[in-house]
């Protein structure tokens, strides 16, 4: 188990740097491929599409994942609903690479969620603060994510998320050791993992971000604030143009420094994805399980 | 003092800059044609997904002078997708650099459940800690690359003048006797 878990862990390690997009088709998952993704995400609609059509959203049909599967060679990831570790079984046993236990499916379970050190393949969740983050880290997820909140286009909670992660674990860092078993009551968090950050100054997996990155800025925004790489849910398949959005995103995540280049790939990408800002959403998808 | 420039376009650049760092060796970061105006002695292809460092290092405008200055004998050290970038021929996708007289086979091991760990010789080094990340092998290898280490049968090390390849990644472990191997190069 220990091994498999650094395994895992070191898959993460391999993604940095990179984009993981959202795609509901093979045709897309090639161009998501041939734009520079690192990995995509199997589903049969994209958040934005979710949020628009309501009821109860659950894994994709394997058959459709396993068609991505067929059509491209980087790794394939999949969602799953807070808590159904039957539906992990399910991707486990058609050897996806990676599964994201999603807070952008309905969840099914409101209390617990999945055992992931019972599993063999790696596990990605969603945070919005340090307390989830290690907790997720505790039930064995060997990847990181910001929620942000999927499907609007709008940044303003990934970077809410990350800052927060940024600061409390700064916080952490900046405390006497004595002080640790306080924080590691109120993060309801094991003590370990609390001691962890705050010898290293981060959380012991990679961390990306994902929810409403929809430009190259905003890609480059959430490198700049710490993450290490970027997930792309609904913003390239609602664009204009998505093969050359994808493409320039990617190339901003590999140069967030550079603003100069990221002007030039900011420019005439078409039509960005229609955003909702977050006033005017019902539904908040980042506070499913936490 | 040498300097080590590492590709950091994606990937797990920053294992590899510890190291090197480790080993008292200074590094600078190639993200973009800029990049390779500054001055270095050799070069580190890390691991991460060869589509995506293949595509970057082109368009971002930097393989022709990575292939150029390969092919006039700047140390080179690739792992795993950095193997595929430096194959003649890869099985399962694109030749990228293609100055190493190896072929590389693609996620070779399957999916990351097929990922593992293992123990063995590399050249003359025993008992190295290898990890495989949704690893390729070397499926075919001609002189003059020679044979560094192999693994269920499969060539999972070679080195050939002045470029060494490993399917493996020392950069995630802590054991640095390949990158000092490297460095002696």
């Amino acid at each position: 188990m220990n091994e498999r878990y650094e395994l895992n862990k070191n898959l993460a390690q391999m993604l940095k740097g990179g984009v993981i997009m959202d795609v509901t088709t093979p045709e897309q998952a090639k161009i998501a491929e041939a734009a520079g993704a690192c990995a995509v995400m199997a589903l049969e609609r994209i958040p934005a599409d979710i949020r628009a059509a309501g009821g109860v959203s659950r894994m994709s049909d394997p058959a459709m994942i396993k068609g991505i599967q067929d059509a491209v060679s980087i790794p394939v990831m999949a969602k799953v609903r807070i808590g159904h570790f039957v539906e992990a079984q399910v991707l486990e046993a058609i050897e996806i690479d990676y599964i994201d236990e999603s807070e952008v499916l309905s969840p099914a379970d409101d209390v617990y969620h999945i055992d992931k050190t019972k599993f063999k393949v790696p596990f990605v969740c969603g945070a919005k603060d340090l307390g989830e983050a290690l907790r997720r880290v505790n039930e064995g997820a060997s990847m990181i994510r910001t929620k942000g909140e999927p499907g609007t286009g709008d940044i303003v909670q990934a970077v809410r998320h990350m800052r927060m992660m940024n600061s409390e674990i700064r916080r952490l860092v900046s405390m006497s050791e004595d002080e640790l078993y306080e924080a590691a009551k109120q993060l309801r968090v094991p003590f370990d993992l609390v001691k962890y950050v705050h010898e290293n100054g981060r959380i012991p997996v990679v961390n990306f971000a994902a929810g409403g990155v929809a430009t190259p800025a905003d890609a480059a925004l959430m490198m700049q604030l710490g993450a290490e790489g970027v997930f792309v849910g609904s913003g390239i398949f609602k664009s204009g143009n998505p093969a050359k959005r994808a493409a320039a995103i990617v190339k901003a995540v590999a140069n967030y420094t550079d603003a100069k280049l990221i002007a030039e790939l900011s420019e005439n990408l078409g039509e960005a994805m229609v955003g909702i800002n977050e006033q005017e959403i019902e539904l908040l998808m980042a506070e499913r399980g936490k | 003092m040498e300097k080590c420039a590492v590709l950091a376009v994606q990937g797990a650049f920053a294992e590899h800059e510890k190291s090197l760092s480790r080993l008292g060796c200074e590094y600078i970061e190639l993200r973009q044609a800029s990049d390779m105006r500054k001055s270095f002695d050799r070069l580190i292809l890390p691991g991460g997904e060869s589509t995506v460092m293949g595509k970057l290092t082109r368009e971002l405008g930097m393989f022709d002078e990575l292939k150029s200055l390969i092919t006039d004998g700047m140390p080179v050290f690739g792992t795993c997708a950095g193997l595929i970038l430096l194959a003649k021929s890869v099985d399962g996708g694109e030749v990228h650099l293609g100055t190493m007289d190896i072929s590389a086979k693609r996620n070779a091991y399957g999916r990351q459940l097929g990922s593992f760990s293992a123990v063995t010789k590399v050249g003359d080094i025993p008992d190295f800690p290898m990890v495989f990340i949704r690893a390729p092998y070397i499926s075919e290898l001609s002189a003059p690359a020679e044979i560094l280490a192999e693994w269920d049968g499969k060539i999972v090390a070679a080195r050939e003048k002045n470029m060494l390849a490993t399917a493996f990644h020392p950069e995630l472990t802590d054991d640095l006797r390949i990158h000092e191997m490297f460095l002696k190069m």
